[in-house]
C-alpha cells in the first residue's frame, strides 16, 4: 500500500453507457474498503463532489465520439499520473463503433430532428488510439472483481492478474461442458480474452466476446467453426461485429465473411 | 458364498452389491466420485447411490462433437470417457498454495494444509489409470514432490471399470493402454448383461480391494462368466475408433519439426486450450499472487496453465512461442515424443479427449499419420 497520503481516484466518462463505471458502485462492500485506501476525486455515477486534479489514478470509461473528447481525453492524460481505460468503449471503440462500417452522416440525418446541431466523428475509437493507456482492462461491462483487482495492483504497486488466455481455459477451469462439443452451440470462447469467468456458457449459451479478442485469436478458424455449427454467414458478420466490432480482428473476422 | 476373495482371482457381483459398495466406501469415509450426468454430457462429479450413475445412457463422440443418446439396455456403465478427467480431483484446477501476512520483520508465510482429502474413484478406466500412473511419474517421482498431490493420491480408492465398448474418438490399443485394466486398481469391473441378468465380474488389485470384496455379497465367478467379461473387452478392443503408429513416433516427431504439416494444423488451431484442458495427462500450471488492498495480506494461488496460451513463455526477453505452429508442435511432440526423454514414458494414453474437446476436430492421430507418410527423410530422397 501506498505510504501517507491516500491516492486519488478519478472516474471519467466518455461515450458509454455507464455500466463500467456501475460495475464499480455494485463492489458494494468492497468499495468501502476501496474508498478507504482512496481518495475518490471525481466519479460522476457515484457523486456530483470534485476535486481538482492532478490524479494518481484516472480510470477512464467510454470512447471517442466528438471534436471535443478527442481534445478532453489530453486534458485528462496531463493530470492523471496512471490511466487506466475500462471496458469495451474505452478499449475499443464499443458497440458505437458499429458506425465506422457505415455512414455516420446517414444516421444523424434519419435519427436527430436538427442534424445541423450534431457534432460527432466518423469513427468510434478506443481511448489508446488517441493517448497513451497504462492499463486495459476488458469487458463488456468490465467484471467488477477485475475492476477491483486493477485498482488492487495499482495500490499496491504490482501487475494486476487478468490473463489474455482464452474463455474455454476458464470454462475448463469451472469443470463446464463445452456447449460447442456437447450441444452444438455456436461461442466465441476460443477467440475470446478472458475475464467473466465463463458466464455464458455457465448457463448453457454461447460466449458473446464481450471480453474482446484473447491474445492471439485465430479467427479464420473460428469463422470456419461457426459455419460448421451451422451458423449463417450474415450471423457470422455479426458475432464479429459487436461490442468489439472495432479490434483489428474482428473486423477482419467480419469483413471476411461479408464478401461472398 | 465363496471363501476369503483373493487379489487376481474373478468374482460376480450385483447390482445391489454395487450399490453397497458405494454405500461401503462413503461410511468408511471415503467422498465418493463418479460418472453422472450434466448439462448433456457424462462428467465426474459425488456419487451417493447407484441411481446417480447414467443408467441406460451412452455417447457418440467425433472430432469435434459430443452427444449423449439412450441405450436399449440399462447399462450403468455403457459409454465411454467424458470431458472430465480424473485429475481435477488430485491436481486441482485452481489451488491455493500459501498465506503470507505482513509482519514487523517483514513477512510470514503459512503453507495452505488442508484436511488429506479421502477420495474413492468409481468408474476409472484403463486408459485413465495409466493417466495417473503418468501424473504419479511427474508429481510424486524425482525431487520435487507435490505436496497437495501427493496427500490426495496416497488416500486415493480406485474401483476401475474395464470399457465394454470403444468411442469413436479412441485409440487406447494403440498406446498399450487398455481396454482392459491390468494394474494400479484396488477393484477392477466389468459390466455384463446377459439377456435378463445384470452383475459385474469384479477382480480385486489390493487388499483394499479384497477387504471391501469382503464385505459386499460376492460369488467366485465361474467360467461362463469370466467368458462373458472377456467378450466385452475384447468388444470394446475391436471397435477403437482409431490407431496410432507409435513405432519410432520419439525420433519421427523430433526429426520433423519444420515438416509442412504443422503449417497446416496451424491454420486449424484456436489456441484455446481445450485440448491441454480435458488431457488427463497434461500438468502445466502458473502461480498468481494476489494482495488484499491493504498489501498486509498476500496468497499465492495454483492453477492449470497451458502451453497453447502466449504467456506461458513469456520471459524477461518476451514471448518465445508466437505462432500457432509452434504451439501445436510443441505440445504434440512432448505429448508423443520428448515425453519419453523426460518421463521415461508416453504422454499419451489414447483416450481421445483431445479430439472431440477440440472445437475444430483436430486429430492427433491423424496429425501424427500425416508427417509418418512423408517424413523429412524420405523429402531429402525425392
Amino acid at each position: 500500500m501506498v505510504q501517507g497520503k491516500k491516492p486519488k481516484l478519478a472516474v471519467w466518462k466518455f461515450a458509454s453507457c455507464d455500466g463500467c463505471q456501475l460495475s464499480l458502485l455494485d463492489c458494494e462492500d468492497e468499495l468501502l474498503a476501496v474508498a478507504d485506501s482512496i481518495d475518490i476525486a471525481s466519479f460522476p455515477e457515484a457523486t456530483r463532489a470534485f476535486k481538482k486534479g492532478p490524479y494518481d489514478l484516472s480510470l477512464v470509461e467510454g470512447s471517442i465520439t466528438t471534436p471535443e473528447d478527442a481534445e478532453r481525453i489530453h486534458q485528462i492524460r496531463r493530470q492523471s499520473k496512471f490511466l487506466i481505460t475500462i471496458g469495451a468503449c474505452a478499449t475499443s471503440g464499443g458497440i458505437q463503433a458499429l458506425r465506422n462500417f457505415k455512414d455516420v452522416k446517414e444516421f444523424i440525418s434519419i435519427v436527430y430532428a436538427h442534424p445541423g446541431y450534431i457534432q460527432t466523428l466518423k469513427h468510434s475509437t478506443a481511448i489508446a488510439d488517441h493517448i497513451r493507456v497504462d492499463f486495459e482492462l476488458r469487458g463488456c461491462p468490465v467484471d467488477k472483481m477485475q475492476l477491483l483487482e486493477v485498482i488492487n495492483a495499482f495500490l499496491n504497486g504490482r501487475k494486476p492478474n487478468t490473463p489474455a488466455h482464452s474463455v474455454c481455459i476458464e470454462c475448463k477451469l469451472r469443470g463446464n461442458v463445452c456447449v460447442m462439443v456437447a450441444h452444438g452451440t455456436p461461442c466465441m470462447g476460443p477467440v475470446t480474452h478472458a475475464g467473466c469467468n465463463a458466464i455464458c456458457p455457465s448457463y448453457n449459451r454461447g460466449c458473446y466476446a464481450c471480453f474482446g479478442p484473447k491474445e492471439t485469436p485465430n479467427i479464420p478458424s473460428m469463422g470456419n467453426v461457426l459455419e460448421d455449427k451451422g451458423m449463417e454467414r450474415e450471423n457470422i458478420v455479426r458475432a464479429f461485429r459487436s461490442f468489439n466490432a472495432n479490434t483489428k480482428a474482428f473486423q477482419k473476422g467480419a469483413r471476411d465473411y461479408e464478401k461472398d | 458364498m465363496a471363501s476369503s476373495p483373493r487379489i487376481g482371482a474373478k468374482y460376480t457381483l450385483d447390482r445391489e452389491a454395487l450399490q453397497n459398495l458405494i454405500v461401503e466406501l462413503t461410511d468408511s469415509g471415503y467422498q465418493v466420485m463418479g460418472p453422472t450426468m450434466r448439462d448433456g454430457a457424462i462428467i465426474y462429479d459425488a456419487v451417493r447411490s447407484i441411481a446417480d450413475l447414467p443408467e441406460g445412457w451412452t455417447d457418440d463422440q467425433e472430432g469435434g462433437t459430443y452427444r449423449l443418446e439412450k441405450r436399449l439396455d440399462n447399462a450403468l456403465f455403457g459409454y465411454n470417457v467424458g470431458p472430465h478427467s480424473w485429475k481435477k480431483f488430485l491436481f486441482p484446477p485452481r489451488q491455493k498454495l500459501w498465506t503470507a501476512k505482513r509482519s514487523d520483520q517483514g513477512f510470514e508465510i503459512h503453507p495452505e494444509e488442508e484436511e488429506p482429502l479421502r477420495y474413492a474413484f468409481l468408474g476409472v478406466r484403463s486408459c485413465e489409470l495409466h493417466a495417473i500412473a503418468i501424473q504419479d511419474k511427474v508429481f510424486m517421482e524425482d525431487a520435487y514432490v507435490d505436496p497437495v498431490y501427493k496427500a490426495r493420491r496416497e488416500n486415493l480408492l480406485i474401483v476401475a471399470v474395464n470399457c465394454g465398448q470403444a468411442a469413436n474418438t479412441c485409440f487406447c490399443v494403440s498406446m498399450n493402454t487398455g481396454p482392459e485394466a491390468k494394474a494400479g486398481f484396488d477393484l477392477a469391473l466389468t459390466e455384463v448383461i446377459d439377456n435378463d441378468r445384470h452383475y459385474f465380474v469384479a477382480e480385486a488389485g489390493s487388499e483394499r480391494g479384497t477387504g471391501l470384496l469382503e464385505k459386499l455379497s460376492f460369488e467366485s465367478a465361474d467360467s461362463q462368466e469370466e467368458a462373458a467379461a472377456n467378450a466385452a473387452v475384447n468388444r470394446a478392443a475391436e471397435q477403437m475408433g482409431r490407431t496410432l503408429n507409435t513405432q519410432g513416433i520419439r525420433a519421427l516427431l523430433q526429426d520433423n519439426p519444420d515438416h509442412p504439416r504443422w503449417d497446416d494444423v496451424a491454420k486449424r488451431c484456436l489456441s484455446c486450450a481445450n485440448c491441454t484442458m480435458a488431457c488427463p495427462t497434461c500438468f502445466c500450471s502458473t502461480v498468481e499472487d494476489v494482495t488484499d488492498l491493504s498489501g498486509d495480506h498476500a496468497e499465492r494461488w495454483r492453477s492449470w496453465d497451458s502451453c497453447f496460451n502466449l504467456d506461458f513463455t513469456y520471459m524477461g526477453g518476451g514471448h518465445t512461442r508466437h505462432s500457432f505452429k509452434s504451439r501445436y508442435r510443441q505440445w504434440m511432440t512432448h505429448k508423443l515424443s520428448t515425453w519419453h526423454d523426460q518421463f521415461d514414458t508416453s504422454g499419451c494414453v489414447g483416450c481421445g479427449r483431445c479430439i472431440t474437446w477440440c472445437p475444430e476436430g483436430i486429430d492427433i492421430t491423424e496429425e501424427a499419420a500425416a508427417i509418418r507418410k512423408t517424413p523429412k527423410s524420405q523429402e531429402k530422397k525425392k
